[in-house]
């Protein structure tokens, strides 16, 4: 802790306010917007604010980075500083975590408890009662109400296009590792050549889920609305895409500040944050692709 | 706005900015500590009359003052502004002003990220009182917002309710990541994790509950979400999945929570006990392991709340007997607080008055969950007035209690000021005794069988609830003294000394009163 007085407390900032009037902004015209299209009301009210909010959100994210980042070549953080930002990071990766969890727990809660007891199965079998000719099975391809919730004709085989993302994103983990090694021995167009290809296998793995989920919808009638396996898969990769979708960009940014030569061999905690969060998004989808396509 | 490039030596401090953008734009931990307070404060008066409405309308048998679907937002609310907007603000406003006074730290980790996390409250809190004055009312499916109520059957402002809850959990977890890398980093020289002050080691094991259950809590929101506007049938037996899963996900979420709610307060008592017994804590060691017993089995113990939901008899045990071990670091902590005021030179100024209630009061509502923990008990005990009367035993004395002798006792350090002693006894003595008027004849009409959360009730519950309302009522109007006595002591009063209270110790005490606005711009040694 001897670097303790050389402790950079930053001045006053807008970003922060920004920030927060931005989520809220985006969050009024969110809701705004789900509650017309429930109601069937026609209002582009709801859109508009969520654009604007997006707007001051996109604007804050600009700021707030570009501002640390000018702070960082500015040479105004210690090595203390660095160890808050690690911190910062590793805890909130771990945040993501729990909210994965949450969903992964829905998936075993209603495979080993829910859907055997509607069935008439174990301890709690009396609920069979409410629909008695319903049988369970996983992947779930009848509903135990079909008229309400129209059940998929079929589901994505892990051995197709889920395969392929696997290979896909399991090899940017380890691209995304060479161009670690390669900032660190000081190699810039190495650097740039596997962060880039990182980046490429992210945008296939995105492309092929867009696919598969044009397959799910188009053909197999397995929608969101197709009964709860429909519900925990999408919602499961769904955000899993989403988290790529961010952690892609993310990795672009980082290229992007490779090429304007920022980062030395020995500095690098922006893009190695990132890496920790493409690492994250990986092992994500290992339990994805094991709980969700495979079992 | 350019990077600021000055300061960062402490050669040349710079004083608070004028004006209103000083709050607005702050990134010091004792305004943004003062924010979080005030903050809470409102919340705890806004949530309060929510209280009286619904006190005034159990004041007598019959349905008179307020319509039941009224009735039921207004439960709702108290729950939600009392639980998220004043209990937990305030203790991360104590976090905010103290923890780097205590650990000999210049400030919060991330202080820019410090701010966005306090700004993100009025939004979110602006949000959810919002949903009151929409089309279809407010939330009024409960604090605990159960599924399909909160689903199929909830009004339309639940979409505002649930953006709500992610502005808050996003607020909470950022709260929290600053905490620990705070703690985990900006400690001075010498000052070792075992050296801390409890408030510090309780707030670093509060901070990871929060990451770990704010991001379920999320979760389950999403879930409610995507039940509402996508057609996913999460909570949809129609579809295979299970309203059951909802208690799942939120009591996952929700026993954690109220760890988090009391935690903190474990660690101020744990700083002012000794203080007025001029003793030093008893038992330290085993306070910070108890501390973390306690958090651990938070997480396995959630489906007590569920006994009566339908879950196989394993479950019912298993989460029974869990329950019940909680009870033994909880006992560790009140036998060291006992142990700590035992042959001490004990005096009773407003801030131990609050610890000492804290002690024997919590300790009863500690004793009802046990009552409730016992499953085949719960059966009887589910959701009457019984549960309301054992939880706000562990909020009121515990978390509130634990938060006024909390504000009494840095108050000095705050202002600069003492506050008017006989004002905060008579503050101690009214809410003591409107408190207990309040609560403790819920035991009685609950074991009798009074449900909670029904605006009516059966004639033979007229007496005891007459007595609840008067002490609610007591209990309320008293905090108004407490704002009376806050504001007076910010305007003036007899200067208070660096260590106004002579049995303390600690690095909080070792900065001038009213502690400067940048302290510990070099690190202090430790020992």
């Amino acid at each position: 802790m001897s670097t303790h007085e050389q402790y950079y407390v930053p001045a006053q900032s807008k970003w922060p306010i920004v920030a927060s009037l931005g989520l809220l902004t985006t969050f009024y015209g969110l809701g705004s917007w789900f509650n017309d299209l429930k109601a069937g009301r026609d209002s582009l009210s709801g859109p508009l604010i969520l654009f604007v909010g997006a707007l001051l959100l996109a604007w804050m994210l600009f700021g707030w980075f570009g501002n640390v980042i000018r702070e960082n070549r500015a040479g105004l953080y210690s090595a203390q500083m660095d160890r808050s930002f690690r911190w910062g990071m590793s805890w909130f990766i771990f945040s993501e975590v729990m909210f994965f969890l949450a969903f992964f727990g829905a998936l075993f809660y209603v495979r080993t408890f829910a859907g055997p007891w509607l069935a008439g199965e174990g301890d709690k079998g009396v609920s069979h009662l409410l629909w008695p000719d319903f049988a369970f099975a996983w992947p779930l391809l009848a509903n135990p109400d079909p008229k309400l919730f129209p059940p998929p004709a079929g589901t994505i085989s892990a051995w197709s296009l889920p395969l392929l993302n696997t290979v896909l994103l399991v090899s940017s983990s380890f691209t995304v590792t060479f161009a670690h090694h390669a900032l660190k021995d000081g190699n810039r167009s190495r650097l740039k050549g596997w962060l880039a290809l990182t980046i490429l296998l992210g945008v296939c793995f995105l492309i092929l889920q867009a696919e598969e989920y044009g397959h799910a919808y188009h053909e197999l009638g397995l929608t969101l609305g197709s009964g709860v396996y429909g519900a925990t898969f999408f919602l499961l990769t769904g955000f899993h895409g989403a988290h790529v979708t961010l952690g892609s960009i993310i990795l672009a940014v980082m290229l992007v500040r490779v090429l304007l030569g920022h980062f030395t061999p020995e500095e690098h905690f922006g893009f190695e944050a990132a890496s920790w969060y493409w690492h994250f998004v990986d092992v994500v989808w290992i339990g994805l692709f094991v709980f969700v396509y495979v079992l | 706005m350019s990077a600021v490039i000055d300061h960062g030596h402490g050669d040349h401090p710079h004083g608070p900015a004028p004006g209103l953008m000083r709050w607005v734009l702050t990134t010091n931990h004792k305004d943004i500590g003062t924010l979080y307070l005030w903050f809470s404060f409102c919340a705890f008066l806004l949530g309060g009359s929510f209280a009286m409405v619904i006190r005034a309308e159990l004041f007598q048998p019959g349905l008179q003052i307020v319509e039941p679907a009224f009735f039921n937002q207004m439960t709702t609310m108290h729950g939600l502004i009392m639980v998220f907007g004043a209990v937990m603000p305030a203790f991360v406003g104590l976090a905010n002003w103290m923890i780097p006074l205590m650990i000999g730290a210049p400030d919060m980790a991330l202080p820019r990220m410090n701010n966005f996390s306090f700004w993100l409250l009025p939004a979110a809190f602006g949000l959810l009182v919002s949903t009151l004055f929409m089309e279809g009312g407010g939330p009024n499916f409960g604090w605990t917002f159960y599924a399909p109520l909160s689903t199929t059957y909830a009004p339309q402002s639940v979409t505002f309710f649930i953006f709500a809850i992610h502005l808050m959990g996003i607020s909470s977890i950022m709260g929290a990541i600053n905490v620990i890398a705070t703690v985990l980093n900006l400690r001075a020289p010498g000052m070792t994790l075992m050296k801390m002050p409890l408030f510090v080691w309780t707030w670093l094991i509060t901070a990871f509950l929060l990451i770990a259950v704010m991001p379920v809590l999320a979760g389950v929101v999403t879930m409610m979400l995507m039940d509402i506007h996508f057609g996913t049938s999460f909570f949809s037996a129609a579809g295979g999945g299970d309203p059951v899963l909802f208690q799942h996900v939120f009591w996952f979420f929700g026993h954690p929570e109220v760890y988090i709610m009391i935690l903190p307060a474990f660690g101020a008592v744990s700083a002012i006990i000794p203080t007025f017994s001029r003793k030093p804590l008893f038992g330290y060691t085993s306070m910070v392991y108890a501390t973390g017993a306690i958090a651990f089995l938070s997480f396995i113990v959630w489906a007590h709340h569920m006994f009566v939901v339908g879950i196989p008899v394993a479950g019912e045990l298993f989460f029974m007997y869990a329950t019940m071990l909680i009870a033994v670091p909880t006992g560790v902590k009140v036998f060291n607080w006992v142990s700590t005021m035992w042959r001490g030179s004990l005096t009773f100024e407003a801030p131990m008055l609050f610890a000492v209630a804290f002690v024997i009061l919590f300790t009863i509502g500690g004793f009802s969950g046990l009552m409730l923990a016992i499953a085949p008990a719960d059966f009887q005990y589910h959701d009457t007035y019984f549960v309301v009367a054992h939880f706000h035993y562990v909020l009121v004395p515990g978390a509130i209690f634990g938060i006024f002798a909390s504000a009494y006792y840095w108050l000095p350090k705050w202002t600069g000021h003492m506050y008017d002693e006989r004002l905060a006894k008579l503050h101690f003595w009214l809410s003591f005794v409107g408190m207990n008027l309040a609560f403790f004849p819920m035991h009685f009409v609950g074991l009798a069988g009074m449900p909670r959360r029904i605006p009516d009730y059966n004639l033979m519950f007229a007496d005891f609830n007459r007595v609840s309302s008067l002490g609610a009522f007591l209990f309320g109007a008293t905090q108004l003294l407490f704002l009376y006595i806050v504001v007076k002591c910010i305007r003036g009063g007899e200067p208070a000394p660096a260590k106004p209270w002579d049995g303390a110790h600690g690095l909080e005490w070792s900065v001038p009163s009213p502690a400067p606005y940048h302290t510990f711009s070099t690190p202090p040694e430790v020992e």
